[in-house]
């Protein structure tokens, strides 16, 4: 099982599932990021934390903790 | 006929700046019920009785946001006639998803599709008549900007009023409308036949605040577990899944993208700002422009140009010299004769207090351009993104850097600038922690103590930001965890909109908004306090009567010190004099130095109070000046910084709450230095040093007890059932 936390950045990588529950998992899945969602990792903020990435053609970011709950293929 | 629009929209789609162009300057500043949401509402221009109510900006109609839960109360309960819904069109996709979830409450929407200009630039199209069809009603192209497309669509959402209900028409997939088909044949004829729906949906995503709110609510759990367990997901997923897959199958066929991998203007800007490397240099160069220009230069000149001349002696104007407001005033009160006590109400009551607020204004102005610009510019939410890192240990936003900056040279511009902070939670404890930091005025209580007790150590100065510094953080670990604060979920996940350059129009606006509302807001209990320090210290019992008084020593205010005093016991100066410095030092902090000089028969006194060291010295020991300077940094700041506070909590309790830590923080951290000072120093255990070891205790266990983040938000969803009942 591979998440977001891992992707490298620049690679584009396809969402297969979000694990978790509640008002983080409702957030990152209202902000977009859903099953089959392309995401591509732009950048990581310079003191490592948070990260950013494109998604459905905008920028957004999030932490590395909450990265951790999304499954990428 | 009245009517009433709702505008509803994403963050950053240009809402505000819609809103704007719709109302004029027609508009008022409320407040939403039970909740500290700015509310704000307006005519339509050229209509009088058509009113719009701006929405918080959301990006969904979850129950897991205050913002959220806001709007969609106001909308389920207030049922405006129609919902103008702006969304960006140079981000469609994200934005239709919030589209999907309010044409589902049965009200009609117009869809106004903003940024026209830019996506006319770009080369993208959008194709209108398509999307119209597709989303069931009407749609209309804007730029709020320019003021392109507004006109007409304020119209359609007059006209779309009439309708009164309104039906969406997107599907899901076939699997899910059947499921939510079968819940809306178990609410039939519960809920009005436009609104099934919203219900229906709400209930399969087992929303718990739409489920309290209804009465007879229909078990659904079997349907929904059995939904749950075909699609391998929980429900309130599936849902999100479902809209977003409605709206990639018609983004296809309305949208066509040019140039999909081309680099942007904004975001070869990005790919600069907030480099690895760069970043952080870039940064620290706007914090110093924004530092230097609002706190060091300008904004510095303009309020001590209010406060030493406009309010203080004289104005010197291009070399013409005239009189001071206090001195106008004063020579006319005595040109009239009135009584010595009015004319010391007056000059140095109300004319002093209305200074006081105002003297702030100019220097707040100043940072209120840039924290507009920063806004709206888009590089506010690079700086969240920068400093989160950092910021989020204590329970602070990365947003919290500017206020806290800001807060060395004044905690009331400081305060409100917490205004950026869009996390409720963040922004309180902001709210209550920046005034630690210490600020311009007490930089003579440190002078003083500086110089009367340590020789003018160099280490004492430096000290005091560390002890501002390491109390921010410890409060911020320890509030983080205590009910009132844990009680909200606040997932750090961020959109980080497209940099554009915003309209002088815009940032003027928002910069005379915000200082308007302080001097509103603040500014009554500023002036009010102001009164009554001033009655304190000018009245008293002076030979055997009652009246005002000539010496301080025989004010009101000394005796309260006397009562007082006790209290301070055990921090190691529990004198009157000290008492009543600290009071004083609520009108502003550097008044303490200057009270120190009265007390001890000093008329004039130099900043540093040098005057005073050598008795200071008699009466206090190093310990006790330390404990007494540290109290001093930390308790509740001035009367301009708690009206700041008032008016950023926009809430009494919270206002309380704030002002009353602080207190006790600084009293418990002042009691520890003093006693275990004394302890190590002196080897004196008193019963001071119990107490102090079991403020000790307590610190270390509310640092250290464990913390779990809630998942659900907790405020109270009471307005909602109020208005059901009164509707029925």
């Amino acid at each position: 099982m591979r998440t977001l936390k891992e992707a490298k950045i620049g690679e584009t990588v396809k969402v297969l599932r979000i694990n978790g529950e509640g008002a983080t998992k409702r957030r990152i899945m209202d902000m977009g990021i859903t099953k089959g969602a392309e995401i591509y990792i732009r950048k990581v903020a310079p003191l490592g934390d948070p990260v950013e990435v494109t998604v459905r053609g905008y920028e957004l970011s999030l932490r590395r903790a909450d990265a951790e709950i999304i499954e990428i293929e | 006929m009245s009517v009433k629009i709702a505008l509803a929209g994403n963050p950053n789609s240009g809402k505000t700046t819609l809103f704007n162009a719709l109302t004029g300057s027609n508009q008022f500043v409320g407040n939403w019920p039970g909740v500290t949401v700015e509310k704000k509402e307006g005519k339509l221009r050229g209509y009088k009785d058509v009113t719009i109510t701006d929405l918080p900006g959301i990006y969904s109609l979850s129950p897991y946001t205050l913002e959220e839960v806001v709007a969609r109360n106001y909308l389920v309960n207030e049922r405006p006639d129609v919902i103008l819904n702006i969304i960006d069109g140079t981000n469609i996709e994200r934005n239709l998803y919030l589209t999907t979830q309010l044409a589902e409450l049965g009200i009609p929407v117009v869809v106004a599709v903003n940024m026209m200009d830019a996506v006319n630039k770009s080369g993208d199209e959008i194709d209108f008549h398509a999307l119209k069809k597709t989303l069931g009603c009407e749609v209309t192209a804007i730029s709020a900007l320019k003021g392109t497309g507004i006109k007409e669509t304020a119209e359609k959402a007059v006209s779309e009023a009439r309708r009164k209900s309104f039906t969406a028409v997107h599907k899901f997939s076939d699997e899910i409308e059947a499921v939510i088909d079968e819940i809306t044949a178990q609410i039939d004829g519960k809920i009005p036949e436009e609104q099934k729906r919203f219900y229906a949906v709400k209930l399969f995503e087992r929303d718990e605040k739409i489920l309290n709110s209804m009465t007879d609510i229909p078990d659904v759990s079997d349907i929904i577990a059995s939904a749950e367990e075909s699609m391998g997901d929980d429900s309130e997923s599936i849902i999100t899944n479902e809209r977003y897959n409605y709206i990639a199958s018609i983004i296809s066929s309305c949208c066509k993208k040019k140039n999909k991998n081309k680099l942007t203007v904004s975001d070869k800007i990005d790919k600069i700002v907030t480099n690895r490397w760069l970043a952080l240099p870039i940064f620290a160069a706007v914090m110093v422009i924004v530092y230097y220009v609002s706190v060091t230069t300008i904004g510095t000149w303009a309020t001590d140009w209010v406060n030493d001349c406009l309010f203080g002696d004289e104005i010197n104007f291009f070399g013409a010299s005239l009189p001071g407001i206090p001195a106008l005033i004063g020579g006319a009160l005595e040109a009239l004769g009135t009584a010595e006590w009015l004319n010391g109400l007056i000059i140095d009551g109300i004319v002093a207090g209305v200074g006081a607020v105002l003297g702030f204004v100019p220097q707040m102005l100043v940072l209120f351009i840039f924290l507009a610009f920063l806004e709206a510019c888009g590089y506010m939410a690079r700086i969240a993104f920068i400093m989160d890192r950092i910021f989020r240990k204590f329970g602070l936003s990365g947003k919290s850097f500017i206020p806290m900056l800001i807060g060395t040279g004044c905690g009331v511009p400081g305060i409100m600038a917490s205004r950026t902070i869009e996390n409720d939670r963040d922004r309180k404890m902001t709210i209550m922690t920046t005034t630690f930091i210490p600020c311009g005025a007490k930089l003579p209580i440190i002078a003083l103590i500086a110089g009367a007790l340590f020789n003018g150590a160099w280490w004492v100065a430096p000290s005091a930001y560390f002890v501002g510094i390491g109390a921010i953080i410890v409060s911020g670990i320890m509030l983080k965890k205590t009910r009132m604060f844990s009680g909200d979920p606040a997932p750090f996940v961020m959109e980080l909109p497209a940099y554009h350059m915003p309209t002088v129009g815009n940032v003027l606006r928002s910069m005379w908004e915000r200082g308007w509302s302080f001097i509103k807001k603040a500014g009554t209990i500023i002036l009010l306090s102001t009164i009554v320090l001033w009655f304190l210290q000018g009245f008293g019992v002076e030979n055997g009567s009652f009246g005002m008084v000539e010496d301080l020593n025989n004010s009101i205010l000394a005796v309260i010190g006397g009562i007082i005093a006790p209290i301070f016991a055990p921090l190691g100066w529990g004198d009157w004099r000290s008492a009543v410095a600290t009071v004083t030092g609520l009108i502003a902090k550097e008044n303490v130095v200057g009270t120190f000089g009265i007390l001890y028969g000093f008329a004039e006194i130099a900043e540093d109070g040098a005057e005073v060291w050598g008795t200071l010295a008699l009466n206090y020991t190093a310990l006790s000046a330390y404990s007494f300077l540290i109290f001093n940094l930390l308790c509740a700041p001035c009367f301009a910084a708690m009206g700041a506070i008032k008016r950023e909590m926009n809430n009494a309790k919270w206002t309380c709450f704030a002002i009353g830590y602080q207190c006790v923080f600084a009293y418990a951290v002042a009691m520890c230095v003093y006693q275990f000072g004394n302890l190590f120093t002196a080897g004196a255990f008193r019963i001071g040093t119990v107490f102090a070891v079991l403020v000790l205790i307590a610190f270390i266990y509310l640092l250290l007890r464990p913390y779990k983040e809630s998942k659900m938000l907790k405020i109270k969803s009471k307005s909602l059932q109020i208005q059901r009942r009164y509707e029925k």
